[in-house]
């Protein structure tokens, strides 16, 4: 082996199959998974599941609460069928979590790659920025921006997504900045290796490790904190609905029929919950370090 | 010297060599559950003389740390005492309670650990790491323990201690640190001193500094010092008794002369010929021993030692590994002792 | 500051929809909203829009509200003290909450209260607040009638601080749990890390009494750190309590954000956010000087 490939050896840790092993014995991971592999194949199969649409409203059947014959969940009050409300509105639910993770991850994984690695001025301008972002508590911002533009799905999405920017920039930053000052990275540079070729072997993959940890545990949360706009009426407008706009609609009717507020505050919770273990499941296996052995250590 | 099949009974007061002050009997430390878990003590005995110095040496992994922090109950869960007695005036040790223990530590048993850098409270002025050690003991007043404080690190050689006193430990170097620790570790003239490694993570030239101190400030209270360490050099230059230990367990018992000049366990033996070499003739070549120390998992049956030992036998697997008294002052834990000494 | 006033400004104009065309209305012809541009200003560049509106900020002019026409200030500044009250109870809520169960749970680590409030603060924490806030009502106020739904004083009562009080509990709690399950992971996270520091067992080596040598080696290590994070926890409860205001018809920032935003009222919006921000910027600094005194190394520069 030569010298650079010795070295990618050592930051890359042990084989992949290895990785899958550790994270195979987190047994709330796993869970949490297939958990969320069934709600997400449920969400998808919508129509497949349910007979009834999520618009179709019987008044006749207003409140109905669960397991009356026909509808499983119970029906709002409009009649429309929870059940199908619920997967219908997952739907939308699910991808205001994860498509602006993602994306905020890959640009905020670049900008915070390219501070950390460049330093000087380019690091100090990305910074600069990104802090006054950060001034912002949460929350606030995503609502002052849904609340500047349309509200509707794509708003939500772009909001969240400048949101978390910031977090994950400053991580992928202090993470590219912890590598580079690694002694494996100075043998690489001196065995010849371009800044460039460094940075795409040996920076990127330790650098993708905790940001991926910490988006899998973000996404949990913008499930959380999208569905938060939803309730307040500045995500999607009815009569399409996710989880929290579920939420909203079931608060006036909170005394007569508590389930269509509880039902989509449990999946919101449960799915929250799983993100959480499979974040908690992914740090344990790609570092072994500061893995535990038992989730309550 | 009679063959003596005996196991060491309690010490009893030699007036030849003083009185016992301290005595560990058959002690046993266990960390982990019992099935799974490690034994790291198994069955330590020895005894700490009035106004001498005993020294425990062996390999890393040998135990001797934990024998130090077992003799005052510091053993943190996962690790337990499992066994034995640890006598002090009259007292077995690994019964009294915590409140009787904390009584104990610090004013009449005093310990340093090994490593200067992380034991002292970073957030702390070293002055008041001192006096609290006085506060917790004596019904003095804040202002007093201070000035005790300020006395007992000139005492140790930190210069102008009056103004240092109230500094950080991120000031001192890693010697001055050491001193730090040994003052607060006499500040209330316990009789009894524990230092465990107490030079291991220091440079060479502050190393004898820290030795001598220790030995003046021994001399100066009339305590008795027990010297936990791996290195020879510090044994030879500071011991009056040594107790070899090896896999957890005390392989051999005796003066330093003796240790030094007529070793008898195959294990004290092949020790010292490891770093003998310096004194004898350059061109013998150096002679490790074989082998490594065994996993304390699944330790060998019988003499721990036996699966490196030159000398050993089919017999010696299966035998108890209790210590054999050759001498008032001297025991080995070898069933073949007498043969060999007959042989050399 | 600086950089939160732009970003606000900046938003705003973002915002679909012509403020003249709100204002007069559909049918109005061009040149009437074209003057109306010029009168407001709204024609010259948008630095120059800026820095006036700045200059007017800061003498507390943030204009008349679109929806009431009455001067923001007066709309915003007496939310703004009922915002502040709901915020500060639901900190010092978390923290009573979070730096005791924390502690507790990091001494008795492994036992039955240890994994008990680890599994409790991991749901609080995945849970939505408005949700459980909604959940609190349904149990506390509908179905058990010990605790009034929502609104901040009785509307047939006289007020007073019982009152209040009354009302305040399930706003403040529900602000409270999430940012309280966030701080006592953090406190038993520290704490256990300084109970493993060597110079703990030097210290009880020393023989100190149990109580002194947790407040003097233990705690006094470990909260440092966690205080500097509680602070970022203001942002988190901060936004909480917006959501709070909603949920149970609080009359504060939040609840006037959400009509303001709803209603496209752009002053209002403005100077809410503002406030907010500001709000939060002085907490950060309350936060920091805490740590600058309670951190002897940070003292030492």
């Amino acid at each position: 082996m030569d010298a650079l490939t010795s070295t990618a050896v050592a930051s890359r840790g042990r084989p992949r199959h290895w990785r899958l092993a550790a994270f195979a014995r987190d047994r709330a991971a796993v869970l949490s998974a297939a958990l969320l592999l069934v709600v997400v194949v449920a969400c998808i199969a919508a129509p497949l599941i349910t007979s009834v649409g999520p618009y179709a409203a019987d008044d006749s059947l207003r409140y109905a609460s669960p397991l009356t014959s026909g509808y499983l969940l119970g029906t709002d009050q409009q009649g429309r069928d929870e059940l199908a409300r619920l997967l219908w509105g997952g739907r939308v639910s699910l991808a205001v979590g994860v498509v602006p993770t993602l994306c905020a991850s890959a640009i905020g994984l670049a900008l915070g790659m390219a501070a950390g690695l460049a330093r000087g001025l380019l690091d100090g301008i990305i910074m600069r920025t990104l802090d006054v972002l950060f001034a912002f508590p949460i929350v606030l911002f995503a609502i002052a921006l849904a609340g500047a533009m349309t509200p509707g799905i794509n708003t939500e999405i772009i909001s969240i997504t400048i949101v978390l920017i910031p977090y994950i920039g400053r991580l992928a930053r202090t993470a590219a900045m912890e590598v580079a000052a690694m002694p494996y990275i100075e043998a690489a540079r001196a065995a010849g290796g371009s800044p460039l070729e460094i940075a795409r072997r040996y920076v990127f993959p330790n650098v993708l490790s905790p940001v991926l940890v910490y988006a899998t545990t973000l996404m949990g949360l913008m499930i959380v904190v999208g569905s938060g706009l939803s309730f307040l009426g500045l995500g999607v407008q009815p009569p399409t609905a996710d989880w929290g706009a579920m939420v909203a609609d079931g608060r006036i009717v909170l005394n007569i029929a508590p389930h269509v507020t509880l039902i989509p505050g449990i999946a919101i919770l449960a799915v929250s919950l799983a993100f959480n273990f499979l974040g908690d499941g992914l740090r344990d296996a790609l570092d072994p370090r500061t893995g535990r052995r038992s989730r309550a250590a | 010297m009679t063959n003596d099949a005996m196991t060491t009974d309690a010490v009893t007061s030699d007036p030849v060599t003083g009185d016992v002050v301290l005595e560990a009997r058959a002690l046993r430390t266990r960390f982990g559950s019992a099935d799974g878990g490690l034994v790291a003590v198994d069955g330590v005995s020895f005894a700490l003389r009035r106004g001498r110095t005993t020294a425990i040496v062996g390999e890393s992994g040998s135990g001797k740390s934990t024998v130090a922090l077992s003799l005052l109950g510091l053993i943190e869960p996962p690790g337990r005492v499992i066994g034995g007695e640890v006598l002090y005036e009259g007292r077995d040790l690994t019964l009294l309670s915590e409140a009787a223990l904390q009584a104990i530590r610090g004013a009449r048993i005093g310990i340093i650990f090994q490593d200067p850098l992380s034991s002292l409270n970073p957030a702390l002025s070293i002055g008041s790491q001192i006096a609290e050690t006085i506060l917790a003991h004596e019904a003095v007043s804040r202002a007093e323990a201070n000035e005790r404080a300020v006395e007992l690190l000139t005492h140790v050689g930190v210069a102008d201690a009056a103004r240092r006193a109230a500094d950080r430990p991120h000031h001192f170097s890693g010697g001055m640190r050491q001193r730090v620790l040994i003052a607060a570790a006499i500040a209330c003239r316990p009789e009894i001193i524990i230092a465990d490694e107490p030079t291991t993570a220091l440079d060479v030239t502050v190393q004898a500094k820290i030795l001598r101190l220790l030995h003046d400030l021994q001399q100066e209270m009339s305590a008795s010092l027990l010297l936990i360490t791996h290195d020879l050099g510090v044994v030879a230059a500071m011991a009056d008794d040594v107790v070899v230990m090896y896999a957890g367990r005390v392989v051999e018992c005796a003066d330093v002369d003796t240790v030094f000049h007529a070793p008898r366990h195959p294990y004290t033996r092949a020790l010292l010929s490891c770093m003998m070499g310096i004194e004898g003739s350059r061109t013998a070549p150096l002679t490790p021993i074989m082998g490594a120390p065994p996993d304390l998992r699944a330790p060998p049956p019988g003499c721990r030692f036996a699966p490196r030992c030159p000398d050993a036998t089919d017999a010696c697997s299966s035998w108890s590994a209790h210590l054999l008294r050759r001498s008032a002052t001297h025991s080995v834990a070898c069933r073949r002792v007498d043969e060999l000494s007959a042989r050399d | 500051m600086f950089g939160v006033s732009v970003v606000v400004f900046l938003l705003m104009q973002l915002a679909p929809g012509d403020v003249a065309t709100a204002l007069l209305g559909p049918q109005a012809t061009v040149a009437a909203k074209e003057a109306l541009r010029h009168a407001l200003g709204l024609d010259r560049p948008l630095p120059v829009q800026y820095g006036v509106w700045l200059t007017h900020a800061v003498r507390g002019d943030f204009g008349v509200s679109i929806a009431t026409q009455e001067p923001v200030m007066d709309l915003v500044l007496p939310r703004f003290l009922n915002t502040l009250v709901l915020t500060f109870s639901s900190l010092l809520l978390a923290i009573l909450i979070g730096y005791p169960v924390g502690i507790f749970a990091a001494l008795r680590s492994q036992t039955v209260f240890d994994r008990g409030a680890m599994a409790v603060t991991l749901l609080l924490g995945s849970t939505p607040p408005y949700w459980l806030g909604l959940l609190l009502v349904l149990l506390f106020a509908l179905r058990l009638h010990w605790l009034p739904v929502s609104g901040m004083y009785d509307i047939a009562g006289n007020g007073g601080l019982g009152d209040l009080l009354r009302h305040l509990i399930l706003p403040a709690i529900t602000t409270a749990l999430g940012p309280a399950a966030i701080i006592t992971r953090m406190v038993r996270a520290s704490v256990r890390d300084a109970l493993s520091r060597p110079h703990v067992r030097v210290a009880r080596a020393k023989g100190l009494p149990r109580r002194r040598l947790l407040r003097r080696h233990v705690l006094r290590n470990a909260l440092p750190p966690v205080i500097t994070i509680t602070g970022l926890q203001l942002g988190y409860l901060v936004g909480g309590a917006l959501l709070t205001e909603v949920v149970f018809d609080w009359p504060g920032l939040g609840s006037l954000l959400y009509t303001s935003i709803t209603a496209r009222d752009l002053p209002v919006v403005q100077a809410t956010t503002l406030l907010i921000g500001l709000c939060f910027v002085l907490a950060n600094i309350v936060v920091d000087l805490i740590n600058v005194l309670l951190d002897p190394r940070l003292q030492e520069g």
